[in-house]
């Protein structure tokens, strides 16, 4: 387990003109209903909780109103919480001053928007350029620097075009590299590819985790789409109704929802597409009478024409090609019968 | 008094009282007029200076050289050669029926209204659209500005600093202002909210966000503005012509006291001319200036 990078804790977030007034009354546990109809304020979170870990891809998923895109606009503090903290590597993001946050925002964060926000009056370069600029830097390195992650993002030869003359798609990899060209910590993604359309959400999506690759950058992204959350998270949080329901790993969510909520949320997805060998490994135990192996981090569609064909099943290896158990046809049935 | 009589007579103030209402207040500024007349037509004194420069620049060049500066001019601002062709045809029309004196006096007023225009409603516009607070304070002084006939306002102008160029220049500048000083409130306020977003979520200060977003993207809005002033400047050159401004306006006064007919109808279209070539430079300009703020494309 990394260490923590981003530590959220008990955040309110009520919007309205007396806030601080209901606070206590939230907190005593006062419905997000009875607020709005009587006091007409708006519960946006409700005593969140969250550890990000370094270099992950945390995904904050729920549907529109559920209070994600509020959430993640805590980090960077483009909203101001009404109770609770927020910190950065130990660091109360709450706490800081004017000066101390534009700091914190320009070294620390970068941040990527659902209808991409980008300055229609500058080109793809002083586009990507844009945090760099608002730091001073040194023109010809920060033209270099820009010049990088265009390239990074496969928008060499666009530097010069203006954003109304590049796709949706095209037009988010300039999002993404603007976001990266700072090289900021932490990679916030508001909703950042449900604008596109699919074949080009899962391009991106596939980029995302290139990228991830090397960078090992600590992600928060946002998404209403259960199958994106699968394949991005690391970990997944659900909030429903400015509630953080359920945070875990794409196997809990999926085989322990928490509620009937997630449960609905995750009746459909497709089990052996998401889930790997190891949720269904045998752990030691005696080798299966096969020479042929899978890899313990392999999804189960990718095996499932091999494990059906074997008789007693496979071996299963890690991927120091060690032997550490093995998959029989019961285990993916047994799967199967739960959704 | 019966019921009647208290419906059909308004219960107005006595003859008396009001005689005194307007002597006492008209005494007021009378004697505020003698006490600071001098002081604040010093203030003007640059302004004046910068006047009566710029005018004899225009009209002590040669000609040719006027021309060739407004046609490139011209030609920057629309990029188009009809429109420069067309430029050219008016200003030597305009100089061959004797009016190229009172077109080049009438150029440079509007030329310095129209920049102290801007250099004044862009920051008030920023101001307006900074805070409620001041928008809510500033755009009913804007009515008035625009609704108050412009007779009633010169009325102080000219007790405060007599008949001239610098009462002339402030009755131009409070009529044409308020366009400016609109469309940069609306310009900066219309400014798509995500992209604001995005600015300071890259840590932008308040002065970066204004410059470098703001600003820009409102320029184009803000450029409507410039042309709505200049449009509205040249609008008053007649009335201003009335407290001693020259140009164009003063024989078109000359003409209507005297019914000379022609006289008035040239002097008219020269003005009409020039407003044509003011509006359409500024107005493709403008143009120009909205190709790629227009946002996303789908």
């Amino acid at each position: 387990m990394n260490k923590t990078k981003i530590k959220i804790t008990n955040l309110y977030k009520i919007f309205g003109n007396n806030s601080k007034k209901y606070i206590s009354s939230v907190r005593d546990g006062m419905s997000k209903d009875e607020l709005l109809s009587k006091y007409n304020h708006v519960l946006g979170l409700d005593n969140i909780n969250l550890n990000v870990e370094d270099q992950s891809i945390q995904v904050v998923m729920g549907l529109s109103g559920s209070g994600k895109s509020t959430l993640i606009r805590h980090i960077n503090r483009l909203i101001e919480p009404t109770e609770g903290t927020v910190t950065v590597d130990g660091e109360d993001i709450t706490k800081l001053n004017k000066m101390d946050l534009l700091e914190f925002r320009r070294n620390k964060t970068g941040m990527v928007f659902q209808r991409f926000a980008l300055f229609p009056h500058q080109n793809i370069l002083d586009n990507v350029q844009f945090g760099l600029s608002i730091k001073n830097l040194d023109k010809s390195d920060s033209i270099e620097r820009a010049m990088y992650w265009i390239e990074k993002v496969g928008l060499t030869g666009f530097e010069n075009k203006f954003p109304n003359q590049l796709s949706g798609g095209m037009q988010q990899r300039v999002g993404l590299a603007r976001a990266l060209a700072t090289d900021p910590d932490i990679l916030l993604m508001d909703e950042a590819f449900s604008a596109l359309d699919p074949l080009i959400r899962t391009d991106m999506q596939d980029q995302l985790l290139d990228l991830q690759k090397n960078l090992n950058k600590t992600i928060m992204f946002i998404t209403h789409d259960l199958d994106e959350a699968l394949k991005l998270g690391d970990r997944i949080a659900i909030l429903n109704g400015g509630k953080l329901v359920q945070d875990g790993n794409a196997e809990e969510i999926l085989l322990k929802p928490a509620d009937q909520y997630v449960a609905n949320f995750v009746k459909d997805v497709n089990r052996i597409k998401v889930l790997k060998i190891k949720t269904i490994l045998d752990q030691g135990g005696e080798r299966a009478n096969s020479n042929q192996t899978v890899n313990v981090n392999d999804s189960i569609e990718n095996c499932l024409p091999a494990i059906l064909e074997s008789q007693s099943g496979l071996n299963v290896i890690d991927e120091k090609n060690n032997f550490v158990g093995s998959v029989s046809k019961n285990k993916i049935i047994d799967i199967l019968q739960k959704s | 008094m019966n019921l009647s009589e208290l419906f059909l007579i308004f219960p107005e103030m006595s003859k008396e009282s009001l005689r005194m209402f307007r002597k006492s207040v008209d005494g007021a500024y009378r004697n505020f007029s003698r006490e600071y007349g001098d002081t604040i037509e010093a203030v003007f004194d640059p302004v004046l200076y910068f006047l009566v420069w710029f005018e004899k620049l225009l009209q002590n060049s040669p000609w040719p050289l006027i021309i060739l500066a407004i046609l490139i001019l011209v030609y920057l601002g629309s990029r188009s050669i009809y429109l420069t062709i067309g430029s050219l045809i008016a200003l030597l029309l305009i100089g061959y029926f004797g009016m190229w004196e009172d077109t080049m006096s009438t150029v440079s007023i509007i030329g310095v209204c129209t920049f102290m225009s801007i250099g004044l409603g862009i920051p008030i516009g920023i101001a307006m659209s900074n805070s409620d607070r001041a928008r809510a304070a500033i755009t009913p002084i804007l009515d008035v500005m625009q609704t108050m006939p412009s007779f009633v306002y010169l009325i102080p102008v000219v007790m405060l600093l007599g008949i001239g160029k610098i009462p002339g220049l402030l009755a131009v500048i409070i009529y044409a202002i308020p366009p400016i000083i609109r469309l940069t409130d609306l310009g900066i306020r219309e400014v798509d909210k995500e992209v604001l977003e995005a600015a300071d979520a890259f840590g932008a200060n308040k002065a970066q966000k204004l410059f470098r977003v703001q600003l820009p993207l409102a320029l184009p809005t803000i450029f409507a503005g410039i042309n709505q002033t200049i449009m509205m400047a040249l609008a008053m050159v007649v009335i201003a012509s009335m407290i001693g401004v020259k140009g164009l306006g003063q024989p078109v006064l000359k003409a209507i006291t005297n019914q000379y007919f022609t006289m008035g109808l040239l002097n008219g279209l020269a003005i009409v001319a020039l407003a044509i070539i003011f509006d359409r430079v500024s107005q493709s300009f403008g143009k120009r200036l909205q190709q790629h703020r227009s946002g996303s494309r789908e």
